[in-house]
């Protein structure tokens, strides 16, 4: 192989060549490069059809590759210091979950916090393995959880010798960062492996000025999701590697669940959002970094809101923030995080990421202009002229400690009953429940419902969040094991 | 040679003037600004290829969005005009003694400088006394005003560039905050003919019914702009357009117009049905 660099971009490069070898295709999909669907081409654009192909020898294959995907992959590695990347098509849901299949077996024990995304939870249903949960603090003013202290984990570690597996938001969905570094030092000294999920964290690789990351802390595996801040198409993602993992055994284990007909879409797009963040992302980052901070700012001005940012860090279950995320208290205008959300939506035709019942989050990347952030921050300060009020009987986050009765998929599979929630308490929950976004399990499988619980869901329903997970869609009912 | 200015009106409509000569082209960090000379309307400024203002017909448009309002408010000192970097609005405005001060905002100090240079028949004025120009995003310069001006002039451009966030809810109602009690707002509210037009006239009017007691739209015949018919918004805490207007009053200023009289004024707020019901659909 001859040596690559990171301006070029080998699965870009075959499928450009491909397309200029006009191959007539007798291979799916069967839209044939789109000539067979003509609707879906003039929604899509040709130039889209032509390059959802199928793996083929000049192309390679996702599952096993040998040439260009597996240069790509070797590029990805390099860019973000790991020593192997897998290009992910399922999201990064599908990378949490390989990645902790690959650390543990049923019945081995991973320790977590407990603001995990439900991804991670997920992959204990799958897996077998039992969580030791360490409760993440809780900033009171916010209502948020934060990260994990060093302490709580050396705890956790102590008191679970067996465990294989300690796993690390970094940072979490509002910005927040344990001591990855120092958690990893010590889960290394226990002989556990450290698994960061990184959902949010794609821009620590390339930044300045930024928390660290996983691969730079010495952390085994990342799942990052490239789609965030990397600039991918939705549901493409990266699994890291570092150390000793063997790079096979997590093949094989991302291959139980990941599909066979990877998108070549997805795929380009990895190759050419890390050519691209190479190259460019440091001054990409700063930029963002920039705007956020210039929107902080002007919404601290309006004065009822709170923009917060690194004055958070207490060395311990804040050891750093991401600057990049730009998180609002709204509880000072006596509004609910989610209904600014749908305000925001409804009146001033405004996305942002989610509404909790404390906080917003707009999501803020390159492709926003100081113009749109323009358009946020007035509207912020429209909402808070039209309908503030006082915040007496605001409820705010506080942490919920899990009772854990039996482990995940144990919970799941066993015979349970749909229990209406006011007859739910005390009882064992079969399935999760959870606000999405942004989709951290107020209850998982397993857990003793409690009184807390259940105020919290009904306080979380009448506030408009978007509770989903059960499988009575209206949340009326929970399914409980049967006793 | 044969040299033409051509605009898309729509993806089937397209209105074209025949260039004289080019003279002035620029890439700003907004837009492009172009300036031309043509025989039959004089020099006239296009942003991004949209047609500004033309020298022979910018008269309606400026007349109609600065007389309107003064002929209707009963004192007004201090007025904000967001947008109108080319100084048509300030000249009438200036020709008021009343009218103490004139914060300009206009976002893009290229187009200014342009003007200044290339359309001293709408930028003469720029350099009253009583004009202050500042160079910022409307939006964000009216954010933090409250009860301060007795007029607001929007005179943007269209809804699809820059003059974006001066078509959304968050600014009429930054307007709203920033005027004063006895205050009214004044829009450039887009044309009611085309489609695609009439949707951004629709969106407009909504979202300026949701943020003021009084709102009306009257309209202006305008030979450069898509369709020639133009609307224009007035909003206000307090005073109607017509039953709040003095006539006389104005008339004494013996103000010479070319086109806005007494008698328009007052026609200008009959609308065709066909508006009428377009702008019904969002009450």
């Amino acid at each position: 192989m001859t040596h690559l660099t990171q301006e070029s971009a080998p699965v870009l490069e075959a499928l450009n060549r491909y397309k200029s070898m006009r191959v007539v295709p007798f291979d799916v999909p069967g839209h044939k490069r789109g000539k067979g669907n003509r609707e879906l081409t003039e929604f899509l654009g040709e130039k889209c059809l032509t390059v959802d192909v199928n793996s083929m020898k000049p192309l390679d294959n996702l599952c096993h590759p040998v040439s260009v995907i597996k240069e790509a992959e070797e590029l990805a590695a390099a860019a973000f210091g790991a020593r192997h990347a897998f290009f992910m098509v399922n999201g990064t849901t599908s990378a949490v979950q390989s990645m902790v299949m690959s650390a543990c077996k049923r019945g081995e024990k991973i320790i977590m916090p407990r603001n995990v995304h439900r991804s991670a939870i997920n992959a204990l249903i799958l897996s077998g393995a039992i969580p030791v949960y360490v409760n993440p603090g809780v900033n009171k003013e916010l209502g948020i959880s934060l990260g994990m202290s060093l302490s709580d984990v050396e705890q956790a570690i102590l008191e679970n010798p067996d465990a294989k597996a300690v796993l690390v938001n970094n940072p979490t969905y509002y910005g927040v960062c344990s001591d990855l570094k120092a958690i990893t030092e010590l889960a290394h000294k226990h002989n556990m492996l450290v698994l960061a999920d990184e959902a949010h964290g794609t821009h620590f690789y390339f930044g300045e000025g930024l928390p660290a990351s996983a691969m730079s802390v010495g952390a085994d595996m990342a799942a990052v999701s490239m789609h965030k801040s990397g600039g991918s198409l939705t549901q493409s993602s990266l699994l890291l590697v570092n150390n000793e993992l063997s790079e096979g055994y997590v093949r094989q284990i991302i291959n139980l669940t990941q599909t066979t007909s990877g998108s070549y879409l997805l795929i380009s797009s990895l190759d050419i959002s890390r050519r691209n963040l190479a190259l460019r992302g440091r001054e990409i980052f700063k930029k963002v970094g920039e705007m956020a901070e210039y929107a902080r700012a002007e919404i601290n001005q309006i004065g009822g809101y709170y923009a917060y940012s690194r004055e958070l860090i207490n060395g311990d279950s804040v050891y750093d923030f991401d600057v990049t995320k730009l998180s609002i208290l709204t509880l000072d205008i006596g509004l609910a995080g989610i209904e600014v959300y749908d305000i925001l939506r409804d009146e001033y035709d405004i996305q942002i990421e989610f509404g909790d019942i404390g906080n917003i989050l707009a999501y803020i990347s390159i492709g926003d202009r100081i113009l749109d952030l323009e358009r946020l921050v007035s509207a912020l300060s429209e909402i808070k002229r039209r309908y503030a009020k006082d915040r007496t009987g605001m409820l705010s986050q506080e942490y919920i400690r899990p009772q854990v009765v039996l482990g995940p998929q144990e919970a799941f599979y066993a015979e349970s009953e749909p229990t209406p929630l006011d007859q739910s308490l005390g009882r064992i929950c079969g399935e999760f429940v959870m606000c999405y976004p942004p989709g951290i399990p107020i209850l998982a499988p397993g857990e003793k419902i409690t009184a807390e619980v259940l105020e919290y869901i009904k306080y979380a329903k009448e506030k408009g969040c978007f509770l989903t997970g059960t499988q009575d869609s209206l949340v009326n009912k929970i399914q409980t094991v049967k006793e | 040679m044969e040299l033409w200015f051509t605009e898309e009106h729509t993806d089937n409509v397209t209105f074209s003037i025949k260039v004289d000569r080019q003279i002035y082209s620029g890439q700003s960090e907004f837009q492009r600004i172009d300036i031309f000379d043509s025989l039959e309307f004089g020099r006239f400024l296009t942003l991004d290829g949209y047609m500004m203002l033309t020298e022979k017909d910018e008269f309606i448009y400026h007349e109609m969005i600065v007389h309107v309002p003064m002929a209707v408010l009963p004192e007004v000192k201090k007025v904000l005009v967001i947008g109108g970097g080319d100084g048509g609005a300030v000249r009438e405005l200036v020709r008021y003694p009343n009218v103490e001060q004139i914060d300009l905002v206009e976002i893009d100090r290229q187009v200014i400088e342009a003007c200044k240079t290339y359309l001293p028949q709408t930028a003469g004025k720029l350099d009253d006394p009583r004009v202050a120009i500042h160079y910022a995003d409307g939006l964000k310069f009216v954010r933090s005003k409250k009860d301060e001006y007795d007029l607001i002039i929007v005179d943007s451009t269209d809804p699809f560039g820059p003059g974006e966030g001066l078509f959304t809810k968050e600014f009429y109602g930054n307007c709203y905050k920033a005027l004063t009690e006895n205050g009214a707002m004044v829009n450039q509210h887009e044309s009611p003919f085309y489609p695609k037009d009439a949707v951004a006239m629709q969106r407009a009017h909504k979202r300026i019914i949701d943020s003021f007691p009084i709102s009306r739209v009257y309209q202006a015949h305008i030979p450069t702009y898509p369709s020639g018919h133009w609307l224009f918004g007035f909003a206000s805490k307090k005073y109607h357009p017509i039953e709040n207007y003095d006539a006389a009053a104005w008339k004494a200023l013996g103000l010479k117009t070319k086109y806005y009289n007494d008698k328009i004024h007052v026609g200008a707020f009959a609308l065709p049905n066909y508006v009428k019901e377009l702008l019904e659909e969002m009450e």
